[in-house]
């Protein structure tokens, strides 16, 4: 690689972002074509990916090096001081080069080779199969249709081939409508009900300025709303605050006029654009990467970022729109702007409460597929994977999938995956090491060839779906298809520690049930695995004894005495169980990582000949 | 005075009860001379129980000739009864409002509370500090059990029987006494049994304007540490605080005249402001209408979270001192008897594995905040809601919970009981049936023969069906400290106290069940069931071929 000119620094040192005393390790970096890899003394391995680095910053000189901060878009801020500043330059300015892109094919996931076969990759390919959803969904039906308008990606660029529609839109209405939408996304089908035959519908903003009318639009939405035989009028949500859409007539864009189309019930939901929840975050960050906070500044910060009014605004979407759904079978239709922020955001954790299907591990993986990666939500821009315009960026996703986790702590049972699994598709939806995320929608993935270059994500997740499986998960949590009802008050929304902290091991509990929890529901399938063998062989035994007894009861009238004898298999040896230490390991549980240690190793600085503070970890053996 | 003379009416029929997340119900109400009862129909289930000291605030609204009492209790919960009548109406109010407000400790409830599976003497000697001080003197000659407050002539607020060295004379603690504030002079606290160093706790020197001195207290410390050897004394007010003190007669311990102890200085919040963080927190918590900027501003404001930040950070300052650095530690604040008690009760259950049992905890309590003379009394007269003018009103206790509860979310193998324990105890604390957190301390007890004529809460508790539903299924014994975070992005609000009445809890708790039916799962009953149910198998079929022949 052209850019790299050191591949290798020998004792730098990593320090701990959140140790008053500058605890550090110490170790060698390594600058690989794809990662950047820390290997501190006791063969500790961190690899960071490059195209996880979010900005690198060189601070000025210190007697002990030269300080480079990496900050990464899975919210992982190391901090490591480079003994020279040559080396410190070199790494500094390949780093730079290495994590911008300039073009799709440098990306991770066209070089990465997880070592399948063609047949492998296709069937990982297929396994999340769109069009079985829809099937699953109930459509086609007598309403609703498959649409080929959009077969060449002729009416919009950034929908899928496959759209549904209803049964009475005819192609001119489409056509029509989708010249009145912002980027012709009109309107189509995201989600259906079976039982209350009312669909989810997801567009654009139209393009009404301050007196534009299409009567094809109109049409469209009236197609809707007859599609739903339970309800006479739909409800149109325009996810954006009043203001903002207002604004965007004198554009020429703007929302629907209540007047022109009949029987719409038309609402404002007020979530902020991605400007905003870009700005939210950086605001966020800073807080939560404050060192030495005070509880009172932590929440005020939490307070001005205004991060926890956004993710609450989403869900208070959401929960607007299943009532509608499920309350008066009626059809909604989503918009915003473009119709791939927050009306993805809208639309599928809609699904989410309305479908338990959705919140199961492969439910999760197909609703992602549909309403995120169909639709065009532009994961590329919005997650910067190339050198583009910084104004694209916005964490739209990354708000969704803390949504969900808000949901799981409400309802533990409800939700088959972890939120391991959360953190585990957010890492990856920034790594370009999949193919599935990558560009800005389906025509773009198509003319990158991302089916036959790289590999899907998917495949791959549920092959260790143990890790990700929530072990209190209930099948039968509610009926299928209740909706599942969160309570928005405000106090139901928390900071995310796991997300924004993930890297921050002293800050987090010592102990985690989650795993205690995996580890033992793990234990007892073994155990009830185990048992159903037995009987198995029990009964297979015991079978062949019958067979045994009936010739033997034929031929002689002294059968010998079976069933006393101790079956054999009683002597197979149970599998050993872990025991207790592997799962009650408590990291980090040291003075030294905590804010209090502050004071007396201030202390202990002026009579050092006291002091000796073993600064090991912890570790609990019970 | 007789109960009677306050009930002013003592039932009314057609009252409606209503309370957040429960369906209304319609019933007879009956105020008796500490209960207040609804049952739905005559002779019929009883929809309420509620003990009238658990009352705090009483607040009526009269519309037409009916009225509505709402009730908000200490425990937080707040209940609505529509009385039909205006004259009964006002009449209910007022006798809840005098009964509740009963200041007499005779009068309570305890003193009447006779249930047929408790005996009287039954949890009240289980903790004796004998049995506390066995453990210590069979590691160190060091210290001896000193009978000098036998009558409480020495130190009202102390027990009779107190740890202190054994270097120190009976009539050198005397002395001491009378330069301690309230004469709680320097006792031992804590022994860690790992490094053998020890916690003690006092009140502030009488150090006064003059900057007196007293040679008792100065040989007290100084015998405690060899040659050489270093003290930290962690004084719980600012240093601007200790000092004003001297003003009014406290004060601190000079380095002058106590060459060997450091002082640190960590400020803790008590008395009103703490009384009033802890009102403004449940406000905010009992409004759902909250924007999330207005809710993370009042949790903000109340400032409860920073108070349970400093305290966390103190007792683990306690804790680091004994544990990492050898050190001995004194504790104290002012008067010795609120952070200081927060402190070293909470540096106890971080250094020590065997505070953290079901019933070391209690123990724990029973020494460092009942025996050692927290004004229970006096700190949880009234609670969050009351509108009557405050005295000496203030959640110490609840704050040291709250802490206990932190270290249980952070550590959740690690403590034998669960959040069940800590809610009781806060509910008993503030109103109960049982005698153990009654007066302000040994002598008033004893004044009022507590010991003798209510029943303890420990008998209760210890019963082993309620023991079942206090343990935590995930504990596992964990000899090691428990250093907790307290970086603000660690410290949570504990929702199953301040949300208790007003989050649907329904799903959490279904999960909590689900864990305990796979750690029981998980436990050897469980594989012993694989046998069984194997032999089953194999005996059915015996039985099927035994019958066949």
């Amino acid at each position: 690689m052209e850019h790299i000119r050191t591949t290798k620094v020998e004792q730098v040192k990593l320090l701990d972002r959140f140790s008053t005393s500058n605890k550090s390790v110490t170790g060698t970096l390594y600058l690989t074509a794809t990662h950047l890899l820390f290997i501190d003394s006791s063969q500790k391995e961190t690899w960071i990916l490059h195209h996880h680095i979010a900005a690198v910053e060189k601070l000025p000189l210190t007697t002990s090096g030269c300080p480079l901060v990496i900050q990464c878009k899975n919210f992982r801020i190391v901090h490591f001081v480079v003994p020279r500043e040559r080396d410190c330059h070199d790494i500094y300015n390949s780093l730079l080069q290495l994590s911008k892109t300039a073009k799709y094919e440098e990306l991770y996931a066209f070089s990465y080779n997880p070592k399948q076969n063609e047949s492998e990759q296709v069937k990982g390919w297929q396994l999340i199969d769109l069009a079985e959803e829809y099937k699953r969904m109930g459509v086609p039906n007598a309403y609703w249709q498959l649409s080929d308008a959009n077969r060449d990606y002729k009416i919009c660029e950034t929908y899928p081939r496959e759209l549904y529609v209803p049964r009475t839109a005819s192609k001119p209405i489409i056509v029509g409508s989708s010249k009145f939408r912002s980027k012709g996304r009109f309107p189509v089908l995201s989600y259906y009900h079976k039982n209350k035959e009312a669909a989810i519908c997801r567009c654009s903003q139209p393009l009404s300025g301050f007196s534009a009318r299409c009567l094809e639009d109109e049409h469209m939405l009236q197609a809707i709303s007859k599609a739903n035989p339970s309800n006479r009028y739909m409800y149109v949500m325009d996810t954006r605050p009043k203001l903002n859409a207002m604004a965007n007539r004198a554009a020429g864009k703007g929302y629907e006029n209540e007047d022109n189309y009949s029987n719409i019930r038309f609402q404002f939901v007020g979530i902020e654009n991605i400007h905003v929840m870009r700005s939210s975050l950086q605001k966020l960050l800073e807080v939560s990467g404050t060192r030495g906070l005070s509880v009172n500044d932590f929440l005020s910060g939490l307070e001005n970022s205004g991060w926890l009014r956004h993710i609450k605004a989403v869900v208070d979407a959401a929960v607007f729109l299943v009532k509608a759904i499920a309350m008066e079978s009626a059809s909604v239709l989503v918009h915003c702007s473009d119709g791939w922020d927050r009306t993805s955001q809208v639309c599928s954790l809609g699904a989410l409460l309305l479908d338990s299907y959705y919140r199961t591990i492969k439910g999760f993986m197909v609703l992602i597929e549909k309403d995120w990666i169909s639709f065009g939500h532009k994961f590329s821009d919005r997650c910067c994977q190339l050198d583009g315009d910084p104004k694209e960026i916005s964490p739209v996703f990354t708000q969704f999938l803390e949504c969900v986790w808000n949901l799981t702590e409400q309802f533990p049972q409800a939700f088959e995956y972890n939120e391991v699994f959360l953190l585990q598709i957010h890492e990856h939806v920034h790594s370009c090491q999949f193919g599935n995320f990558l560009g800005n929608c389906e025509k773009e993935r198509e003319e990158l060839k991302v089916k036959e270059k790289t590999y899907s994500l998917w495949p791959f997740l549920l092959a260790e779906q143990k890790k990700y499986r929530n072990p209190l998960y209930n099948p039968d949590f509610l009926p299928e298809l209740s909706l599942l009802e969160p309570n928005t008050v405000s106090f139901n929304f928390k900071f995310w520690r796991n997300m924004y902290h993930q890297f921050d091991r002293s800050m987090h509990p010592r102990q985690s049930v989650l795993n205690l929890i995996m580890n033992l529901s793990e234990q007892n399938k073994q155990l009830e695995e185990d048992i159903k063998e037995l009987e198995a062989k029990i009964k297979q035994r015991n079978g062949q004894l019958d067979v045994v007894l009936v010739k033997e009861h034929q031929q002689s009238a002294h059968p010998a005495p079976v069933a006393l004898k101790t079956p054999p298999c009683f002597k197979k040896e149970q599998p050993p169980i872990p025991g207790n230490e592997t799962v009650r390991t408590i990291e980090g549980s040291n003075t030294a990582d905590n804010r209090y240690s502050e004071l007396v190793s201030e202390f202990s600085k002026a009579e050092p000949a006291v002091v000796s503070l073993e600064y090991g970890v912890a570790r609990m053996t019970c | 005075m007789e109960f009677s003379e306050l009930i002013k009416t003592a039932t009314v029929e057609n009252v409606l009860l209503s309370c957040a997340g429960l369906p209304a119900v319609r019933g007879t109400l009956c105020i008796t001379s500490h209960h207040l009862l609804l049952s739905s129909c005559p002779g019929g289930d009883v929809e309420l129980w509620l003990l009238i000291r658990n009352v705090d605030a009483v607040e009526k609204r009269l519309t037409g000739s009916s009225g509505t009492i709402t009730l908000r209790c200490k425990d937080l919960k707040v209940l609505q009864l529509e009385i039909p009548g205006m004259e009964e109406c006002l009449n209910i109010a007022s006798s809840i409002e005098a009964l509740s407000s009963v200041d007499s400790v005779m009068m309570m409830y305890p003193f009447f509370y006779r249930p047929p599976s408790l005996k009287l003497e039954e949890g009240w000697h289980q903790f004796p500090l004998e049995q506390y001080f066995q453990q210590i003197s069979s590691q160190t000659s060091q210290w001896r059990l000193s009978t000098v407050n036998q009558d409480f002539s020495t130190c009202p607020t102390y027990p009779p029987a107190v740890i202190v060295p054994a270097a120190v004379g009976d009539e050198a603690l005397r002395k001491a006494a009378r330069f301690r504030q309230g004469g709680r002079f320097p006792v031992l606290s804590y022994f860690h049994p790992k490094n053998r160093t020890v916690m003690l706790r006092s009140s502030q020197p009488l150090t006064g304007p003059n900057r007196r001195r007293c040679r008792e207290d100065e040989t007290l410390l100084g015998t405690i540490l060899d040659e050489g050897e270093r003290g930290f004394i962690i004084d719980t007010r600012s240093a601007q605080a200790a000092k004003q003190a001297r003003m009014t007669g406290g004060g601190t311990e000079p380095k002058s005249s106590y060459p060997q102890w450091r002082r640190l200085h960590r400020p803790l919040e008590r008395g009103r402001p703490l009384q009033e963080s802890f009102a403004k927190l449940v406000e905010a918590c009992s409004d759902p209408s909250l924007s999330m900027d207005r809710w993370l501003g009042r949790l903000e404001s109340s400032r409860w979270l920073s108070h349970v930040k400093a305290a966390l950070s103190t007792a683990c300052l306690a804790a680091q001192c004994m544990d990492r650095e050898e050190a001995t530690v004194l504790v104290h604040g002012a008067e010795g008897t609120d952070t200081t008690l927060l402190v070293t009760a909470l540096a106890q259950v971080i250094l020590d594995p065997s505070c953290r049992t079901l019933v070391g905890f209690q123990g724990l309590l029973e020494r460092e905040w009942i025996q050692a003379g927290h004004p229970f009394h006096l700190r949880c007269a009234h609670s969050a809601y009351s509108h009557a003018r405050l005295k000496q009103e203030a959640p110490l206790f609840l704050l040291f919970l709250d802490c206990v509860w932190q270290l249980s979310r952070q550590f959740p193998f690690s403590l034998e009981f669960g959040e069940r324990l800590l809610l009781s105890l806060f509910d008993n604390a503030y109103a109960s049936a049982y005698g153990t957190f009654l007066c302000n301390n040994e002598k008033e007890r004893s004044l009022c023969k507590v010991k003798e004529s209510t029943h303890s809460l420990w008998a209760w508790l210890n019963r082993p069906e309620e023991q079942q539903k206090l343990l935590n299924p995930l504990y596992s014994h964990n000899a090691l400290v428990i250093w907790p975070s307290v970086e603000p992005q660690s410290i949570q609000l504990w929702q199953g106290l301040f949300l208790r009445w007003i989050r649907p809890s329904q799903h959490l708790d279904e999960a909590w069940a689900e864990i305990q039916r796979l750690v029981e799962e998980n436990n050897t009953p469980a594989k012993e069931s694989t046998g069984n149910r194997l032999s089953q198998s194999l005996s059915d079929h015996t039985a099927g071929m035994e019958n066949r022949r």
